[in-house]
């Protein structure tokens, strides 16, 4: 399976990652790589193999419902680009 | 042409939990911005989420409680995509394999019958922050103490063909997760949140039409008013030669109306794959089974014990166990008053009334529930009567005290003296000769209407205060 150069735009905008112009092909035939040797190992038999959600053999452990963390904002601010009235400040998201 | 109307519901129900779901921030509501937003909320470099036990016991209640299969093994997926109220970039969700599998609800139509609706899958996801579009310098502004909450999103089969089926669904899932304890279903402060799939197609038509999803609802008026607003113009554009589009519509309450939110479809391609962050979670017998032998009484099974235990019909019964706190209202003031015809009356119509005209829900009623039930004692054994336990009641309303302590302080007690009543009767018969005469020259038939005329005299004269019973009976004797 091969991708084209728009699939390789679509998905690196998605993925919010800049991709430039002349480095697209070369993008696309490694993608496209990855996807043939998917391609390839579908053609194993799987039948009565479980799928893995999870390299590890284990479960997921639980935590009891307990309040534990204390207001650190001020910390947390510090580092942020810009904040105002407790609140952080991103770029305005509607028109 | 005939058209059918198909919904399916998407209700977000936020767990009641103390902490979130994947980390130990406070889930409180109200606090200052940010201020409960930890480092795994926020999606700081190196952390990782742990799962609470609470959450996924709520998933288990509720699946339990609609019948549902059990995702024995469940799998956290991330859902991506880019809002600067969702900082990791992505939600954790769960996609193929979600807690809470295939179940059921029944809900009552209005004409008595009821209607299952399917249960398609409930699954386990964190919520966003909120963005607050206010003018910071032309900024949008972030509280993230919101991200991380647990939610449950119940998504329905498209079972209902109606605003009214579809009402009766999302109320019917708001009284479970109640009555479960797993949301406060308060929908002003979004804690109960309903999206709404709908479609619209000819009559005996098998197919589904093109669904549009309703969003920003959030009272149940407004569910029934955005779908049929929807509803009318899908059919309106169908008509008139056009094709609905897949997309998302925004419900504006002002206006009364939907309006396409989304132009660019590319914002549905979630990408989702499992968290690597998070193993499968896998529930054991002994879980479950904990669970299940702690289950509260249920709303049908309470309706049904209402009507039987205390004979009320079954309109009473259903009105009275519409929420939880109303039906613990109720069963309080029943065991109290030892009458729960009485007490179902009362509740139904002298508080659900004062409760209404000052807008209060039942859980800040100025007059709890062994206050009113002691007060009903009082007229069940006619200490006062029905039209003086008015007067209480409006007292105690007002801050005045118990019943007992408002009977004493404004002398209401009935009287139940004959001797005292039988003075009263005499002087009102003495008092009006013309009436009396022409009372006994009357047909049988008419002389019980005119009774009434004397009564109301003797009620006059004791301030109400005369047992009614009495007053009636000794009047009949006298004027015979």
């Amino acid at each position: 399976m091969s991708l084209e150069r728009a699939d390789v735009e679509k998905i690196a905008h998605l993925a919010r990652i800049a991709v430039d112009e002349e480095e697209l092909d070369a993008v696309a035939g490694g993608l496209s790589n990855i996807l043939d040797l998917v391609e390839q190992m579908k053609a194993v038999d799987t039948r009565g193999v479980e799928p893995m959600a999870h390299p590890l053999h284990m479960v997921q452990r639980l935590r009891e419902d307990r309040v534990t963390e204390s207001d650190q904002r001020e910390r947390f601010q510090a580092v942020a680009p810009q904040t105002e009235a407790g609140l952080y400040l991103v770029p305005k998201v509607i028109e | 042409m005939q058209w059918e109307t198909v919904i399916g519901l998407e209700i977000h129900a936020q767990l009641a939990t103390r902490s979130k779901i994947f980390s130990g921030a406070s889930t409180a509501f109200g606090a200052a911005p940010n201020t409960q937003a930890c480092n795994i909320d926020l999606g700081l470099p190196g952390v990782l989420p742990v799962l609470n036990r609470e959450v996924v016991r709520m998933a288990v209640r509720f699946a339990t409680a609609i019948d549902a299969e059990l995702g024995r093994r469940s799998v956290f997926a991330r859902k991506n995509y880019f809002y600067p109220d969702l900082p990791k970039g992505y939600q954790i969700s769960q996609y193929e394999l979600p807690i809470v599998g295939r179940g059921h609800v029944e809900i009552l139509l209005e004409e008595g019958a009821a209607k299952r609706i399917g249960v398609t899958r409930a699954h386990l996801e964190e919520d966003a922050g909120k963005s607050l579009h206010e003018d910071f310098h032309g900024s949008t502004g972030i509280d993230l103490n919101r991200a991380g909450t647990p939610l449950l999103e119940i998504v329905s089969e498209p079972d209902m063909r109606s605003a009214r089926e579809a009402v009766a669904y999302a109320r019917k899932i708001h009284q479970i997760v109640q009555y479960l304890g797993i949301c406060d279903g308060n929908m002003q402060e979004g804690s109960f949140r309903c999206d709404a799939n709908v479609s619209v197609r000819p009559m005996g038509e098998d197919r589904l039409g093109t669904r549009a999803e309703l969003k920003n609802i959030n009272s149940f008026r407004f569910l029934e008013r955005a779908i049929n607003f929807e509803v009318e113009r899908q059919i309106d554009l169908i008509e008139s030669g056009g094709k609905v589009v897949q997309e998302t519509r925004l419900y504006d309450a002002a206006r009364d109306e939907t309006r396409s939110m989304r132009t660019k479809e590319e914002a549905n391609d979630y990408r989702y794959f499992p968290d690597p962050d998070l193993l499968p979670v896998e529930l054991d017998d002994a879980f479950i089974e904990a669970v299940r032998s702690d289950m509260p009484e249920l709303p049908d099974a309470k309706r049904q014990r209402f009507s039987e235990a205390y004979g009320l019909s079954a309109y009473d019964a259903s009105v009275v166990t519409a929420s939880l706190s109303l039906a613990d209202y109720f069963e309080t003031v029943a065991e109290a008053a030892g009458d729960a015809k009485l007490a179902a009356n009362w509740v139904m119509g002298e508080l659900a009334a004062a409760l209404n005209k000052e807008n209060l829900e039942i859980g800040s009623s100025p007059v709890d529930a062994p206050r009113l039930g002691a007060m009903l004692r009082r007229i069940a054994d006619n200490t006062i009567s029905g039209k003086i336990a008015k007067q209480v009641f409006e007292a105690m309303w007002n801050g005045e005290g118990g019943a007992d302590e408002i009977i004493e302080a404004r002398g209401l007690k009935q009287i139940t003296d004959s001797g005292a009543i039988e003075r009263v009767v005499d002087e009102v018969i003495a008092a009006n000769p013309q009436q009396v005469e022409s009372y006994r020259g009357a047909e049988a038939a008419k002389q019980g209407k005119m009774l009434g005329f004397f009564v109301g005299q003797v009620m006059k004269a004791s301030q109400g205060k005369a047992n009614p019973k009495q007053v009636n009976e000794l009047l009949r004797q006298k004027l015979s």
